[in-house]
């Protein structure tokens, strides 16, 4: 029981920053159409920013993190603007492929530059834990809660609140009456990647204190976005959100109780069991899937 | 014009190791063939039928595995006091049952993940072989795990009235995958003229018109998918008896991306496509090595990449058919500049 209390409080740590990679797929994937290969750079490059900002520029903790946000979402508007924005006509293949290229020039430019030794970033908090009895709460694994749901709750607000989310919404259901409707789809699909990447970015910039950074961090934080957006169907918000606390706690507890070696092999199995079981996801309405 | 391109090339490369001294280069060239094989199979999927596997690499790196096993022997426990032992037999069996049970698991894959189209489809191939990718590292009692199989036999020929030759030099190595090569160029191009072909096509213009026309697209793309499966598996036991040494990295998502390439850059869907592509991108490295390290040879085959798919999206092939199509009807048009269009329309009164 003991233990099971500190799986779940892993679970709901994991689950946040899952989330926020899952949202930011799902969002440029129902919006524009694009399975973003580039995700997972995009994290790896969250990490490293934070590192950048608060190592070799000295930056304080809290405002590190805002930095490599930043710096996410205008790399993503970098990216859509020099290679997706060209491609809006080409088929679905060709963009993924596109995505995978320049992925991996992340990737490798990211092992080019910082070398393939990890990085530790240093966090502020104190590193005694909490703890509650038998569960021990780090501090940084508590920011890093909270920072991912105050995080889910600002990209929630923008697309439900906002002139800008509603413009992102009306272009989700159909993107030509959007445009007629005076809405400069050109610069929501240009908002949208750079929202998406600024969340994966973010995840990245969270994670990194809490382990290191690496430039593979970013292969399996990838391959279990589209596990999350698998489980939630692609497009769905709210489906990514449930689906990246589904996959922590799946992950979680199955290395807790099952085996180790295969908790990165629970996205995976839950892809397959679900496209199985339900292929359009637990989440999404039938009409969202192309 | 691109028709010669399959003849040609294998002159050169049946007689190139006879010029040919450097065994690195020998070696290069080896590691080529097999990965030019992967290709040709990948397009099978992702040129003919049109269906984007990015999880080709499970078939390939399971081929290896099984034949590796078969040749090696293993002993392993399972689940309910079952055990199963195996001692050790022919690279040969290895061979032969690498490309059947492949087969099996495309055919298995295939009827998984064919439910599915476009994104979903390309998520599942790669969820697959990373699956496949885990059970390698964490299942060690059959495997080994990270510590790789080692020490495996090589590859070895009945030969009439002398008896078994094990393939030990590279040139002997070289022209097994040669051989190989040619074999599924042959098979994939009778295949691909064949009735089977003409629906394969049929489903990637356009699903619906072929599915109204009564083919069954399940049962088209599966029987693809295994075929192509089966031949990766074949390149994966051929690299495995000649590297002789395998582990879990050979699931790498990386080679998957190279054979992409491969196909992508030499055009998918041509017959010719996955051997120019393969020929280039397998001896880039050979190229590039002296001048840069892996890291940056990898950022240009990306920007490679997108800049194929950015100019000439349909790859080198196709574009020097393009090609080659513009300078003859330029020569007949020069030839008889009044009459080649009427000639056309009179035809038709």
């Amino acid at each position: 029981m003991d233990q099971l209390l500190q799986h779940i409080f892993n679970a709901l740590v994991l689950g946040g920053t899952y989330a926020l990679l899952g949202i930011g797929l799902t969002l440029i994937f129902g919006i524009m159409n694009v399975v973003n290969f580039t995700h997972g750079a995009l994290y790896t490059f969250g990490g490293y920013a934070m590192y950048l900002a608060a190592v070799a520029l000295g930056l304080n903790f809290f405002v590190a993190l805002p930095v490599a946000l930043v710096a996410g979402l205008v790399l993503g508007a970098i990216i859509e603007f020099t290679l997706l924005r060209p491609l809006r006509r080409s088929d679905i293949d060709t963009t993924m492929l596109v995505m995978i290229g320049a992925g991996i020039i992340m990737q490798s430019g990211t092992l080019w530059i910082f070398g393939g030794v990890a990085k530790a970033v240093p966090t502020p908090f104190p590193a005694q834990p909490l703890t509650f009895g038998p569960v021990s709460l780090s501090y940084v694994n508590l920011f890093v809660l909270c920072a991912a749901v105050a995080l889910i709750a600002i990209t929630y607000f923008t697309i439900n609140g906002t002139k800008l989310g509603r413009a992102m919404r009306a272009t989700f259901q159909d993107h030509d009456t959007a445009a007629l409707m005076g809405v400069n789809v050109s610069l929501i699909y240009t908002a949208t990647f750079a929202i998406g990447s600024a969340l994966a970015s973010a995840a990245g910039a969270l994670l990194g204190p809490v382990y290191v950074v690496t430039p593979q961090m970013g292969d399996l934080a990838a391959v279990k976005a589209f596990a999350i957006v698998i489980l939630g169907g692609l497009g769905s918000i709210s489906g990514a959100t449930i689906g990246g606390f589904i996959l922590a706690f799946a992950e979680e507890l199955g290395a807790g109780y099952i085996s180790s070696g295969y908790r990165d092999a629970m996205g995976f199995l839950i892809i397959i069991a679900v496209l199985l079981v339900k292929p359009t996801g637990l989440f999404a309405r039938a009409e969202r899937i192309g | 014009m691109t028709r010669f391109i399959a003849p040609l090339f294998l002159v050169v490369f049946a007689l190139l190791p006879l010029g040919l001294t450097d065994p690195y280069l020998l070696n290069a060239l080896i590691i080529t063939g097999i990965l030019t094989i992967c290709a040709m199979s990948l397009n099978l999927l992702l040129g003919f039928t049109g269906q984007l596997s990015l999880g080709h690499v499970a078939f390939f790196g399971i081929g290896a595995y099984v034949s590796a096993l078969t040749a090696l022997g293993f002993d392993v426990s399972l689940p309910f006091g079952l055990r199963v032992t195996h001692e050790g037999g022919s690279p040969l069996l290895g061979f032969v049952l690498a490309i059947v049970l492949t087969g099996l698991c495309g055919y298995l894959i295939g009827r998984l993940s064919f439910r599915v189209r476009g994104a979903y489809f390309v998520i599942v191939t790669i969820s697959f072989a990373e699956v496949v990718r885990l059970v390698a590292l964490n299942w060690v009692e059959l495997t080994q795990g990270p510590l790789a199989l080692t020490a495996i036999p090589n590859m070895v020929l009945p030969v009439p009235s002398i008896g078994d030759v094990a393939l030990r030099s590279k040139m002997q190595n070289y022209y097994l995958v040669l051989a190989v090569g040619v074999a599924s160029y042959l098979l994939i191009a009778r295949l691909v003229a064949s009735r089977f072909g003409r629906a394969m096509r049929g489903l990637k213009e356009n699903e619906s018109l072929a599915l109204s026309l009564g083919i069954n697209a399940t049962r088209t793309l599966t029987v693809a998918a295994t075929v192509s499966a089966a031949m990766a598996g074949a390149a994966g036991s051929l690299y495995a008896h000649y590297i002789r040494i395998i582990d879990p990295d050979v699931f790498l998502f990386s080679y998957t991306v190279t054979m992409v390439i491969m196909v992508v850059s030499g055009g998918k869907g041509t017959l010719a496509g996955p051997l120019v592509g393969g020929i280039i991108f397998g001896l880039l490295p050979v190229a590039l090595r002296p001048v840069m390290a892996p890291e940056a040879q990898w950022i240009v085959y990306g920007a490679i990449l997108i800049a194929i798919l950015f100019l000439m999206p349909r790859g080198i092939v196709p574009a020097l058919e393009g090609l080659g199509e513009r300078i003859a009807a330029r020569r007949k048009a020069g030839d008889k500049p009044t009459d080649a269009m009427p000639a056309k329309m009179g035809a038709n009164p």
